[in-house]
């Protein structure tokens, strides 16, 4: 078992839902329609010979210059083959929502909730989708590229001697 | 955190109580709020995020070299494998050979880490039955182990051994000799602790069937390391995708059969044989190496220059600086590397823009993965179990929140 049987496989079967396939490094990429995320999932999970059903990990991405700027990463593994793969679905800042991973694999759950706390990102059928790394009343996703470092609530901070200030519209949209 | 607690005419009333969040046995700072029937967990909730430290934030910030660092304050009971973890990533987006001297050195280090992380883990779980002589004893060898790293690297906790390439130098005369005296050892101060706990019957009797979780469950989230191949899953990233020619050591993947806390200590205790069969194995290995002198592979723009003339020679400490800070080509790419980390597979994902710090970088933390299993394995049980559940798990609160 190869793993070009079974992305060709999942070309034959997904058709338009692939738009890209590539060999990064060690690691075979596919970038996938957002919609088509769970159902390739599944269809690889209960595969009779893929039998992927080991999730590796997942996490967002965020590539601000692109047309679709966000992005979901999902490796998963088929351990009776030692069988490794990347996907890719990117979406654009107003349609953030995924369909959850949670009915396929219960540790989607927390890689989800992370992606949602860090990028924003919804899951469609997620049992308890919370921040889970950050304080619950923060209003913002710190992982995304508009975020510097430095804490954009703080004001005690001036930092202009080492080059770095916070940007004057946050300062003006902050202060009452 | 909303466990319902309202008692309704003619219920049962539930106890809610709080494990944490600063709970000596917790390991850290998380909390867990369990819903208790007597001494009977009946439902639970974690909540994580305490000592969240915002690594991928902050890696995204720092020029490759200085991400190290950051690395090993992650699983801090073995950092030198996150270090080399990253090392690693790095080279595979380099496209760096290595000489086999560096990959054999690197085994030994990662070894010997492996050890002092299972050492910790067992001995706390003799702990929390109880047994602290166990703990007290074992220690020593540990502190033998950050004798190594101390004398290789200088520090014992967060070490940031090595260098993207390779190493610096060879390891100290010092250090060499610590690791053969420790290879000559450790078995026997391993046998006695393992006759102090293996066949106790009160270690047997409390740890037997406490927190069990079975090999589908366990691959349903995700599990790796120890906590899988307890549960009877031969996952082992050294075995399955090889880095650092782990293809040429012989030694055996130990796996369990019930996933329970007894199971888990075994597999960690078979594991540190294993390691210390690898150890020697290097050792032999680089002995009959007829390069003696290469340490770094072939990319010129990431040697650092040798620390006395960066502290005698302006153009030396000029280059240094600039190495550090991140004026070095690296390519446009992305990779994922992972390595068998004390828990179990600490992955890399690095996306590279070809920029003086990572585009993107997100660890794959085997702590945060398997964490969410804990309110699941600790259902139906005693206080008391979960408390070893917990410590047989080997939970990592930096690794757990990054």
């Amino acid at each position: 078992m190869t793993l070009d049987v079974v992305i060709s496989s999942l070309k034959e079967k997904f058709g338009e839902q692939i738009i890209q396939d590539e060999q990064l490094y060690d690691f075979r990429t596919i970038t996938i329609r957002k919609e088509a995320v769970l159902p390739i999932v599944r269809y690889l999970y209960d595969h009779e010979r893929f039998q992927f059903r080991y999730l590796t990990t997942m996490c967002g991405l965020h590539y601000p210059k692109t047309e679709q700027p966000f992005g979901m990463m999902y490796q998963i593994h088929s351990l009776v083959h030692n069988l490794r793969f990347r996907m890719k679905a990117f979406t654009v800042e107003n349609d953030l929502t995924y369909d959850s991973l949670t009915p396929v694999f219960l540790s989607a759950n927390w890689m989800e909730r992370e992606a949602f706390d860090f990028f924003g990102f919804k899951f469609k059928g997620h049992p308890n989708l919370k921040r889970i790394l950050n304080v619950e009343d923060m209003d913002y996703h710190p992982l995304r590229k508009e975020y510097p470092i430095e804490d954009r609530t703080r004001f005690d901070k001036d930092d202009t001697m080492f080059g770095r200030k916070p940007s004057d519209f946050d300062r003006k949209k902050l202060i009452p | 955190m909303e466990l319902n607690t309202e008692v309704k005419p003619g219920q049962k009333q539930y106890t809610t109580l709080n494990l944490g969040p600063t709970h000596p046995a917790t390991h850290g700072i998380f909390q867990n709020v369990l819903k208790m029937d007597g001494e009977i967990i009946v439902d639970s909730e974690p909540t994580i995020g305490y000592i969240h430290r915002a690594f991928e934030k902050l890696a995204e910030h720092k020029p490759f070299y200085q991400v190290t660092p950051i690395t090993d304050r992650l699983n801090y009971c073995s950092s030198p494998i996150n270090n080399m973890g990253w090392h690693m990533t790095v080279e595979k987006l380099l496209k760096a050979e290595l000489p086999k001297r560096v990959e054999y050195m690197r085994i030994i280090i990662m070894e010997l880490s492996r050890i002092a992380d299972h050492i910790v883990c067992n001995t706390v779980i003799g702990v929390d039955t109880g047994a602290m002589t166990g703990f007290l004893y074992l220690f020593q060898s540990r502190e033998k182990i950050y004798e190594i790293f101390e004398e290789i690297c200088g520090a014992r906790l967060t070490t940031n051994i090595g260098r993207i390439g390779g190493f610096e130098r060879d390891f100290p005369e010092a250090a060499w000799r610590k690791i053969k005296d420790f290879v000559k050892n450790f078995p026997a101060e391993l046998k006695e602790f393992e006759n102090l706990l293996t066949r106790n019957r009160i270690f047997m009797d409390r740890t037997i069937g406490c927190g069990p979780i079975t090999a589908e469950k366990a691959l349903q989230y995700s599990f790796s390391g120890p906590n899988l191949r307890a549960a009877g899953v031969d996952y082992d990233v050294r075995a399955m995708n090889p880095y650092s020619s782990y293809e040429e050591f012989e030694f055996q993947v130990p796996v369990g059969t019930h996933g329970d806390t007894y199971d888990r200590y075994m597999v960690r205790d078979e594991e540190m044989w294993q390691s210390l069969s690898i150890i020697r194995q290097a050792i032999e290995k680089i002995e009959k190496l007829e390069d003696k002198t290469s340490f770094h592979a072939n990319i010129p723009s990431f040697y650092l220059p040798p620390k006395e003339d960066v502290y005698n020679n302006m153009e030396a400490l000029i280059y240094h600086f600039k190495i550090v800070m991140g004026e070095t080509d690296v390519p446009v790419g992305e990779v994922y590397h992972s390595v068998e980390a004390g828990n179990g597979e600490l992955g890399f994902y690095l996306v590279s823009d070809g920029g003086r710090q990572p585009f993107r970088l997100h660890f794959r933390r085997p702590c945060f993965i398997y964490y969410q299993a804990y309110p699941e394995m600790i259902k139906g049980g005693f206080l008391s179990d979960a408390i070893l559940t917990m410590s047989s798990m080997n939970v990592i609160a930096g690794e757990l929140d990054a």
